[in-house]
Formats: C-alpha cells, structure tokens, sequence
C-alpha cells in the first residue's frame, strides 16, 4: 500500500521549516522525502497549496468514557478527534469510574485499538477518586499505559498532598498535569471576576483562584523536581508566572485553549451556557497575555480540553450548568484564524505547539515528519473556511461558544499509521 | 400638575388652568406607543422612551388603585403565571394584585408546590406554563439570567420578578416612578445606594434605571460588597456613606442578609450598622426633603434606624403601592397585542 | 392627516358655537336645571367640549358643574387583538358619581364601541342616577343599540370616510370636517 502526498508543503515543526515536498509512504511509514516523486502505482493526494503536518496531539481531553458514554464515548470522541485533524489524544482520568487504578486505564486502551481512528494516551489519576487524599498507584498506571498525571477537573488543594504526589510522579518519571484552581477564591463562581460578572448578576472567579495554585505548584515543582504541566491557562498572572519559572530554568511548561486565546468573558452575555468553562473565559488583558504567552514560547502547547456535555445538560440555568466546551473539530481553525492570519505564531510553531511539544512532555516518540517516522500526518487547507456549524460535528457535544463563527484554515485529512481516517479533500 | 389640582377641587368647579392645553393636547385616545420587546428581562436594554412609557402608564394605573372599586375589564381573558422560585410575598402579591385589578386570571407556582421539587428543569416548566396558554410569565429566581432562558422557550411576555444578582426591574421601576411622583423628575437628582451591592440585583437595576434617566447615582458599601466594574456602569462608587449621602436628594437603602456574616463579607451586624447604617444623623447629610427607599423586608436597626424607617423622609410604604401600579402598567403593555 | 385630502367642512367656528350653546340650554331643559347634574368628557375632544358646556352652563344658570375627565383605553374591546397597546391616559373625576345626573360628552359618534367603553368606565366609578349623551356630530353606522341625547349635527358618511373635528384647545383650529379615507385606528 503506497500513498503520495503530491505538491503539499511539508511544515517541521522541530526545524521549524516549510518545504514544498512531495511525501510518499508506504506500509504506514514515511518512505520518502522528495520533489516530483513517482507516482508508480501510489493512491496520489494532490495537497497544493496545502501544509503537511506531522499527526497533531490535543494533550486534553475528556472522552467521558466508561461511565458518561451520553456526553462522548471513546469512539464519538476520536472521531471528532480525526475531523478536526488529531491523530492522537491524552483523555482525562475524570471518568466514572476516575482512571486511578491500571484496569481503566487498560480498558480505555482496549476500546481504543481496532477503531481505526485516532491513537489514546490515557492520562492517570494523581490521587484516588481524585479526590485530593491518597495518591493513586502511579508506577502501575504507567505500567498500563498511563502518560502523566492529573486530576484534572479537581484542583489538588492540599499542598501537602501535591507535594507528595509530585516527589513520587518525578520517580516514577512522569509529568504532573495541574489544574490550578483554589476551590474557597471560586467559591461557587460561574464566570470570570469583572465587570461583566458584575452586569450579568454571576458569580465571578477572579484570576487570582487560578494564579495562587499555579504559584503554588511552581513552588512545589521547584521543591521535588518533578516536571509540572500547567493545563489551560487563562490568565496574565499565570502567564507571568510561568514566564518566571521558566526563565529560572524549572521544568515548568503550559497549555492554552483556543478558547482563551479567542474569546473574552464578553461571550457570557446572554447567558449562553455554551461558554461556561472552567476556567472562565477571561477579560481583553488576559486573552492578550495569553496570545502574548503564545507568541513568546512561555506556552508551550495548544490543547482544547474538549469537555461534552448533553444538550439537556447544558439547556439549563447558567449557574446550574456544567463547565465545558467541545474543542476537537474548531481548534485547527481558531488556530489559523486567530493566530497564524494574524501572524502571532508562524505555521512550523503553530504546529510545533500540536505535535511535538505535548509529545515531549508526555514522552511519546510522535509529532515529527520525516523519513523513517511512522505516517501519523495531517494536512491543513490555509485557505479554506468554513462556518461551525455543531450539527455536523462527529462529537456527542454540541455545546460550543463558536456556533455560527466563520474559521479559516481547516484540517482536510488526517492519517494514522499511513491509513486516512479522514478527509474532506 | 393639573391632575392634582382638580383632585384638591374636589366636588366644586373646575379652572382649567395652564397645563390643561399641554396634558390633553400632545397625546390623545388612540394614541399607540409600546415596549420594543415582548419580555422585561431587566433595565439594561430598556431605552428612555419606554421607561417614560411604563411610568406614565403607571401613573394612569394609580388612579384605578384609589377607586372603591379596583377593578378594570382591560385584561379579561388573559391569564398571568408567577413563577417563583424563591419566596417572596411581597413581590408576588403585588403581581397577583395587578393581575386582578386588570382583569387578568392570575396562578400562582411557587417552588414548594412545583414539580421543581422533583427535579423537572426550567426548560420543561416553562414549556409546560406555554402549554396551559399563558400571556404573560412573571418569573422569580435565585439565578441570574434564568428568565431569558423561560422568554426563549415560550411565546408569552416573561416579566423579570428578580433574577439572581441579575436585575429586578420592577422595583427600579416603582423606585422611578416614586421619586418622579414625589420630586417631579429625575434629571439631575442624585441618588445614594448603600448596602450590599454585591448581591443586590436591585442595586443593578437601580443603577440602570436611573442613570438612563438623568439622574446621579451613587453606590455605597462595606469593599466586600462592592464588585468590580460598577463604574462601568456608570455608577459612582463610594466606601464611605457620609460621602454618599452628601447632597442626596435619594437615599435607597438595600436589605443587608444577615448570613453574609458567616460568608466573611462583614464582621459583624453592630459595626455594619454604624458603617452603613442610615440613622438621623447621617441622613442631615442629604439634602432637605431627601426621600428615603427600601425595597423592603427591612432589617430595623441594622440598615436603617426605626426612626427614619418610620419618619417624615421614609416613603417606604408609597412604594409599595407604586409597585402596584408599575407591575400594572407592566402587565397591560406587555400582555396586550400577541396575535400580530 | 397625511395623503388623505378634505372632502368638505361641514361646521366652522360659529357652527360649532352654536351647537354647544344649543345642547347647553338643552341639557338645562331637560334635567330641569343643573341639580346634581355632571358633565364627563371623553378624551381627548370631548374634555374641552365637556368645559366649554360647563362654562356655558354657567352663563345661562349662573351655576358651577363639575366636569370630569375620562380616558377609555382600558375598557376598549380591542385589545389583545393590536400587536401593541394604545397609550393609556388618566381618568380624572374628582367627584363622586353616585346619584348623580351624568352627561357624557364626546365629539364623535361613530360605531357606539367608545361610548359602550365609557359607560362601562362610569358605572365602574359608582352608580349614578342617570347618564345622558352628547356628542358634537353625529357620523351614523352603529354598531351597538346606543344613541346620544344631544346632537350638535347630524352628518350622514360613508363608512370609508372620516370625521375630523379640530378644537381650538387641541388642535388650534376650529372646525369639522370629512375627510375621504378613513385615519387606520383612529376611530374606536
């Protein structure tokens, strides 16, 4: 089985390049790097004018499955995951039950393999339960597969008990995913602390229950030596944070959501529970910072903490709805329209922060193109749009703050192991 | 006004004097004017226009409230619906005054009696009161925003009864219609908030309401109760209540929940009250003839000192009957029309 | 009126002069002076009419009758069908109405609807002894069994056309006249 990706431009997002190569594969391999290669008897995909990308990597995810198989199963949510151009994802323990003991975690591997669609890297629990108290079995969830650590969706709150679990992950030799959130500074908040909050009569979550925890886990992370991942951050405060742990050379790295670096807490006008996030959408200097942060590597990655929920879920009260938003199938999109047309990031770092920089932090050997790499590709349309339209969406969760919202820069196919599990070409 | 000085005439004859021409002259019988919206969700995105509207209709509706009998065929056929979520005596008998006064049939669900107690969403309960054939859905809630989402789902008028922390525009309507009765206007007036701010959606449709409308207002309470942004909304805000009465011409006092103790926000009820507490000393600060508000139930002697609550500034007692007539005027221009 | 042209003036400032000085000395006739009698206008026309009958009343009798003022809109039987409400205005009777002798007074009889509104409007205010109507031009088509006590004139129309009477103390001119099409909404 021999496949040619003809006329494309090949972005290396560890060179940092852009070449126009034609690609050619073969058994799932990349065979060949090269200009006006044979076509001899290869399936041919005309890719002018488009980029071809190492296989992208959202380093969070909520699968929801086993235990809320009606907002997302595994399958729904990997083929989500193939619309919107991932070849692979890291999902969220928070699954019921939690993923704190290696039988989940092989389970979601189970279901995984012979779908055909995107490859999982399970994340494992920190604690059990996830309830902030005992530590999960963190050498066996490795054991079974598990990539780093976190009890996303709960904030650790007992600085006792990170700093536990970060000396044993830094054993065991994985990263600690925070979600930095200090539960009595939310205090039963809906959206960010401003004046928005203000208007619209919600509770709000100022900045700073995000910034002390991050603050915290920095410190923690300094203290074990344990690598600490700073999931979705929202803020100019954690962005500063950040910045300074880097530059005193920590093992600290961060993720942001288009979503943060798209839309302000302006979006909650209306009440629209779609935008209800944790943590919220933020003000105009936060969502600057953040792009800022983007732009100067302080964050190293862009993952979508895709969150679904059912539309009977959601269609409520704003303070009664749960948090989250999908993200799989308009991350690419908000990525070229909000940061690549705007020249904050460069396709090669755009991708970069897709591929290979979650990939190094979770320590899987992916989010590289080049000959003798397995074909795990996605090839973008720069020039392509589209309006999102949620009905179309491959996910169970309809609940996105973009509906409506005209992107550009789409994902037209996505290859695992040299196999198109998708394509819009 | 004219008005009142047929009204002090009584049975003798009449002068027409100098407002006659204007009052009967400018508008006439037939005259159509009406709200831009199907529902009052709050004062935010009502124009100046159609407050004007509410309260002149208002005023018309406070004659109706002096007859011995109060009672107009206006509504008939109509059914009114008030939804409450949270216990309110006050606010929902005004409601159900209204409703009767006009004519309306009106029903009341309260959150005890509901199927809300079983669990059944407000997106079902609202489809629910559509069905039963409402035209008008007064809606009280503990959470903001919780009436847009009812206007969304059903075709009837939804009437904001206080949302959360949101709005309640009602009673920023009837402190309105209070203040223009007693004081001939609002442009200029300046007005003082003073209490919890935080959670007050009165203060918010206050705000709203009477910045639209010409006047100054300013907010005043302990920092913990202040949230951020206020200037925003056009509000002056002030943590010290001497600077906020100085020159007042309005002084509206907000109910302070005494569980806010226990959440942090104040130390304690002795020291609100004489930091925040309106007594006869600190309302010498306003101007002469100042009127003091409450949206009721007030807390004696915490937020507001009996004296004052009782004296010759308090027009605590008008307001509920204005809100009588304000929620009247509401339900007539809102419940009206519907087959166009 | 906007694009609608006057057809013809069929009362001017005398005309109308005269008719209100005739239905005052009617209405002096027929109760048999001015005991417990009150006059109510409707708005908006029939309130100046309702004073200038008053004043004239006091020429003749040498007597005050109070004058009330009545705004009908929440008594019109079409609402709930307009897509939005007509302005409500304020009822002002200073008086009671009870036992008395009440002339309502309004400048145009069409329909019958605005004075079956009003008299809803009276009795709603008490029980009078007895209420008479007067009206300034009498246009025809009925609607509804009523008809008015004092006519100033009668003026047969088409149901097409529009009676427009213009007062002095609303409209600053004094006459009346049809008009070809109808005002959309302005008649009751």
């Amino acid at each position: 089985m021999k496949i040619l990706i003809k006329g494309g431009r090949v972005v290396d997002p560890v060179a940092e390049t852009e070449k126009n190569l034609d690609v050619a594969i073969e058994d799932g391999i990349i065979v060949e790097f090269g200009n006006n290669l044979k076509e001899d008897s290869a399936e041919v995909i005309d890719a002018v004018g488009m980029l071809v990308a190492p296989g992208l990597i959202d380093m969070h995810v909520h699968l929801r499955e086993p235990g809320y198989e009606a907002k997302e199963t595994i399958e729904t949510g990997l083929k989500a995951a193939v619309r919107g151009g991932f070849t692979g994802v890291a999902c969220m323990p928070n699954t019921k039950p939690v993923a704190d003991n290696q039988t989940v975690i092989s389970y979601i591997i189970d279901r995984t393999s012979g779908l055909g669609l995107a490859r999982v890297w399970p994340i494992g629990a920190i604690t059990r339960g996830s309830k902030g108290e005992e530590l999960a079995e963190m050498a066996d969830l490795k054991k079974a597969g598990a990539v780093a650590f976190s009890d996303d969706g709960q904030p650790v709150t007992g600085a006792g008990i990170m700093r536990r679990a970060m000396q044993y992950a830094r054993m065991v030799g994985l990263t600690i995913i925070a979600h930095c959130e200090e539960p009595a500074l939310v205090a039963g908040g809906s959206m960010h602390e401003g004046f928005m909050s203000t208007r619209l009569g919600l509770k709000g979550i100022p900045g700073a229950a995000e910034e002390v925890m991050v603050a915290r886990d920095i410190i923690l992370s300094e203290l074990t030596g344990c690598p600490l991942h700073i999931a979705h951050v929202s803020t100019a405060g954690s962005v500063r944070l950040v910045k300074e742990a880097r530059a005193r050379g920590l093992k600290v790295t961060a993720e942001a959501t288009p979503h943060h670096f798209t839309l302000t807490d302006q979006a909650v006008e209306g009440y629209s529970t779609s935008t209800k996030v944790n943590p919220p959408l933020r003000g105009e200097e936060d969502v600057a910072a953040v792009r800022q942060g983007l732009a100067d590597g302080t964050i190293d990655v862009i993952a979508t903490d895709h969150a679904p929920h059912t539309p009977e879920e959601k269609e409520v009260e704003y303070d009664r709805a749960p948090f989250g938003m999908v993200g799989l199938e308009t991350a690419v999109g908000l990525v070229w329209s909000e940061l690549v047309e705007s020249g904050i990031l460069t396709p090669a770092r755009a991708v970069a922060k897709m591929t290979i920089n979650p990939a190094r932090i979770l320590g899987i050997e992916k989010g590289i193109i080049q000959p003798g790499a397995v074909a795990d590709i996605t090839v973008i349309d720069p020039a392509r749009e589209e309006v999102v339209n949620p009905n179309e969406f491959a996910s169970k969760g309809r609940n996105t703050p973009f509906a409506g919202r005209k992107i550009k820069g789409l994902p037209v196919l996505t290859m695992v192991g040299g196999k198109i599990v998708f394509s819009r070409l | 006004m004219y008005s009142q000085e047929i009204m002090q005439r009584g049975e003798g004859p009449i002068v027409l004097k100098r407002r006659q021409s204007l009052l009967i002259g400018t508008v006439g019988e037939g005259s159509v004017m009406g709200l831009r919206k199907k529902d009052l969700l709050g004062l935010e995105h009502v124009e100046t226009d159609e407050i004007s509207l509410i309260l002149d209709t208002a005023a018309s509706m406070k004659e109706i409230i002096g007859r011995q009998i109060k009672k107009v065929p206006t509504l008939r056929g109509k059914t009114v619906v008030n939804v409450f979520y949270e216990p309110s005596t006050r606010t929902r008998t005004s409601f159900e005054l209204a409703a009767k006064y006009l004519s309306a049939d009106s029903v009341n669900i309260s959150a005890s009696t509901s199927s809300v107690v079983k669990g059944e969403s407000l997106k079902d309960t609202s489809a629910t009161i559509a069905a039963l054939g409402a035209d008008v859905v007064v809606l009280r809630h503990p959470m903001a925003g919780a009436p847009g989402l009812v206007a969304n789902t059903v075709k009837a008028a939804v009437i904001n009864a206080g949302d959360g922390a949101h709005e309640h525009p009602t009673q920023a309507l009837l402190d309105m219609f209070t203040v223009r009765e007693r004081k001939g206007g609002l442009e200029d007036l300046k007005v003082a908030i003073v209490g919890d701010i935080l959670h007050s959606r009165v203060a918010r449709s206050d705000i709203w309401g009477f910045t639209k409308m010409g006047a100054r207002v300013s907010v005043c309470g302990p920092s913990t109760m202040l949230p951020p942004g206020l200037e925003k909304m056009g509000a002056n805000v002030l943590e010290n209540m001497e600077d906020a009465l100085l020159g007042a011409d309005v002084i509206i006092m907000l109910r302070i929940q005494l569980e806010r103790q226990q959440q942090g926000l104040f130390p304690s009820v002795r020291e609100y009250a004489r930091l925040f507490g309106l007594n006869r000393e600190k309302l010498a600060l306003a101007r002469p003839g100042a009127l003091v508000m409450h949206p009721g139930p007030m807390n004696r002697g915490v937020e507001i000192s009996p004296e004052v609550a009782d004296g010759t500034h308090s027009v605590i007692n008008e307001q509920v009957t204005n809100g009588l007539a304000v929620r009247m005027a509401l339900l007539y221009l809102l419940a009206g029309g519907g087959t166009q | 009126m906007d694009g609608v042209a006057q057809k013809a003036k069929i009362m001017d400032k005398e005309g109308i002069r005269r008719a209100v000085t005739r239905i005052a000395h009617e209405i002096i006739e027929r109760n048999k002076g001015t005991d417990k009698l009150a006059l109510i206008g409707i708005r908006k026309r029939g309130v100046p009419l309702a004073l200038r009958l008053a004043g004239k009343i006091r020429d003749i009798e040498g007597k005050e009758v109070p004058v009330g003022i009545l705004d009908i809109t929440l008594y019109r039987d079409d609402l709930g069908t307009r897509a939005q409400q007509p302005l409500v205005l304020q009822t002002e009777v200073p008086f009671s109405v009870d036992g008395k002798t009440i002339v309502l007074v309004d400048d145009v009889m069409f329909t019958g609807r605005t004075i079956r509104a009003a008299l809803d409007a009276i009795i709603d205010l008490g029980r009078p002894r007895l209420i008479q109507l007067a009206v300034l031009v009498d246009r025809g088509h009925r609607e509804l069994p009523i008809r008015a006590d004092y006519v100033g004139k009668n003026v047969p129309t088409s149901r097409r056309e529009a009676v427009e009477v213009r007062l002095q103390e609303t409209d600053g001119e004094e006459d009346v006249a049809i008009m070809k099409e109808k005002e959309p909404g302005a008649i009751l």
